[in-house]
């Protein structure tokens, strides 16, 4: 077991911060202290790079085109999703399909799966914890087609309850949808758990991973996910473009998304052959410089030794909460013995959005509210929190400033 | 920190803090729900009418103390006041919180609410602001369904 101190000196944060330009900014004449990272976090040069350079000297519309650039755009676009399976450890690149976000993901999912597989009487099986992007597409499709959403609890800390879970697996059960880390509370669910629970019982599982990414390392194939999600823009990409993992069976399986270009093989006016996957699945022109700059984020990821980032962030997170925890009447929400990259919290008789305003003229932006997970915020008795979000290129120095700029919030309302 | 203790002067965290008027009214002649659902701001304003003025105005509820102290400054100014001049108030209002009003004999002229002044140098709170006032107007105009200034 490595020191605290050497785990912080192995990571060099300064190098890392001169990657990402905006990081040396200054908001409302202070520097920067970004802490909003789980709604979206910062970009490195070398992904501004490539989506100049795509338009530059590379774009054109993908797939089909008998000319130069058309070539040259469809090879990015496909490397892109090279990379991502690589990154993801997929079977084949057949099961990556690019879609706008992690949200689209689990709608495509959602509607497809259920369109096949749910009737009457059959049930969806989520968790207390997610996103509403985890709740309100399997709603839909449960209310369409007379199947019923079951949510399995979670416990004081924000965890999910195994035991529940695993009881509400019934033979009604024809899928499950679980986050793989909680953007409100930060907890990382034991997915490999869950999954093999579900497996037992032949439900497949989708997890929503789009929180897990910019901290962990997934292997889709170890975690034994029938799908798994995640946006480009919370791993350091560019927004607009996610992508929804599914094995390659489960997916031909299902029916088309959305018609259009690209996803058929022929089309007559009485009869259209679908393609294949995945396009099958990637109706009309793509978001060609998103797939490329998150393919450019996947090769920035790629160039660190994830052992020496993840051991710098679970110690900047632990000092962040040794550090936080300190200040009277603050309590942080979600205590969860594996968390990844969150802290939120309340303040006695302080409302989040103050805490939100006072920080940011001191140039922290943290965000505030009921982080798309209102379920959650009902679970815990509060309206909303105060989060503050962390990526690899936080520091130590950034929590102090964090943690000053809260005192001060606390003297401004004590001035009564 | 000049535009925060603008925004953050001391009748708003005063109000914030010893909101007036804070409780339901139980024989009130209107009540109308205002909830932000982004921020979760939610409050109930109850207004009590005699002809064409407010005798009595309460409200409940909680959210920032943007919010809060606006509901608490909105019912002590409009109490006794006839709907013509209520929905003066509420023209007035708005056109400070948006930074429209920018003389100061104008500003003065508002009295308590000219502390609410500041909030034009943070439009995302201006919602904050405007939500109790919405709600009261609601009920005025005897629409019942829930406000949103979001």
């Amino acid at each position: 077991m490595n020191s605290v101190a050497s785990i912080f000196d192995a990571f060099p944060v300064d190098k890392v911060r001169r990657d990402f330009p905006i990081l040396s900014s200054n908001v409302h004449g202070k520097p920067l202290v970004y802490l909003d990272n789980a709604a979206s976090n910062q970009k490195p040069k070398p992904v501004l790079d490539a989506i100049q350079d795509y338009y530059t000297a590379q774009h054109s519309n993908v797939h089909r085109g008998v000319h130069f650039l058309s070539g040259l755009a469809t090879e990015k676009y496909e490397e892109a999703r090279i990379k991502v399976r690589n990154y993801i450890n997929a079977g084949s690149e057949n099961e990556i399909i690019f879609v706008r976000g992690a949200t689209e993901a689990i709608n495509l999912a959602a509607a497809v799966f259920g369109k096949k597989n749910l009737e009457q009487g059959d049930e969806v099986l989520i968790t207390e914890l997610e996103h509403h992007s985890n709740i309100v597409p399997w709603q839909m499709i449960c209310e369409e087609k007379g199947a019923r959403l079951r949510v399995a609890p979670i416990n004081d800390s924000g965890e999910v309850m195994l035991d529940k879970f695993e009881s509400m697996l019934t033979s009604n059960v024809k899928i499950a949808a679980i986050s793989h880390v909680s953007n409100a509370l930060g907890t990382v669910n034991p997915v490999k758990q869950m999954i093999e629970m579900a497996h037992r019982k032949k439900i497949p599982v989708l997890v929503d991973g789009a929180q897990a990414m910019p901290h962990l390392r997934v292997d889709v194939r170890d975690l034994d996910a029938d799908f798994y999600v995640f946006s480009s823009h919370k791993v350091f990409g560019p927004t607009g473009i996610g992508v929804l993992y599914g094995k390659a069976q489960l997916l031909e399986s299902l029916p088309p998304y959305q018609g259009g270009g690209d996803m058929i093989k022929s089309v007559t006016f009485e009869k259209t052959v679908f393609n294949d996957i995945p396009y099958k699945f990637e109706a009309g022109t793509p978001h060609i410089e998103g797939a490329v700059g998150l393919g450019a984020a996947i090769d920035y990821l790629n160039s660190f030794d994830w052992r020496i980032v993840q051991d710098y962030e679970q110690a900047l997170l632990k000092f962040a909460e040794k550090e936080i925890s300190k200040i009277d009447g603050l309590k942080i929400i979600g205590t969860a013995k594996e968390k990844a990259g969150v802290i939120s919290f309340v303040m006695e008789d302080i409302h989040p959005h103050d805490v939100g305003t006072i920080l940011d003229s001191e140039g922290i932006a943290i965000r505030t509210g009921h982080h798309c997970a209102q379920p959650v915020m009902e679970r815990f008795g509060i309206p909303a929190t105060a989060r503050a979000s962390f990526a690899f290129y936080n520091t130590r120095e950034e929590i102090h400033a964090l943690v000053q700029s809260i005192q001060k919030v606390k003297e401004i309302f004590a001035h009564v | 920190m000049s535009d925060l203790k603008a925004l953050y002067q001391e009748v708003i965290l005063d109000h914030n803090k010893n909101p007036r008027n804070f409780k339901k009214l139980e024989d009130a002649d209107y009540s109308v729900e205002g909830y932000n659902p982004l921020c979760g701001d939610h409050y109930t304003v109850y207004l009590k009418m005699k002809g064409d003025v407010i005798s009595e105005i309460t409200f409940i509820g909680s959210g920032c103390a943007i919010s809060k102290a606006s509901a608490s400054v909105m019912s002590t100014v409009l109490k006794g006041k006839t709907l013509t001049e209520v929905e003066s108030l509420f023209n007035e209002f708005h056109h400070l919180v948006r930074g429209e009003i920018k003389d100061d004999v104008s500003i003065e002229k508002l009295g308590k609410l000219a502390a609410f002044g500041g909030i034009s140098e943070f439009p995302v709170r201006v919602k904050c602001a405007i939500l109790p006032w919405h709600t009261m107007k609601n009920a005025i105009d005897k629409k019942n369904e829930t406000v949103s200034t979001e």
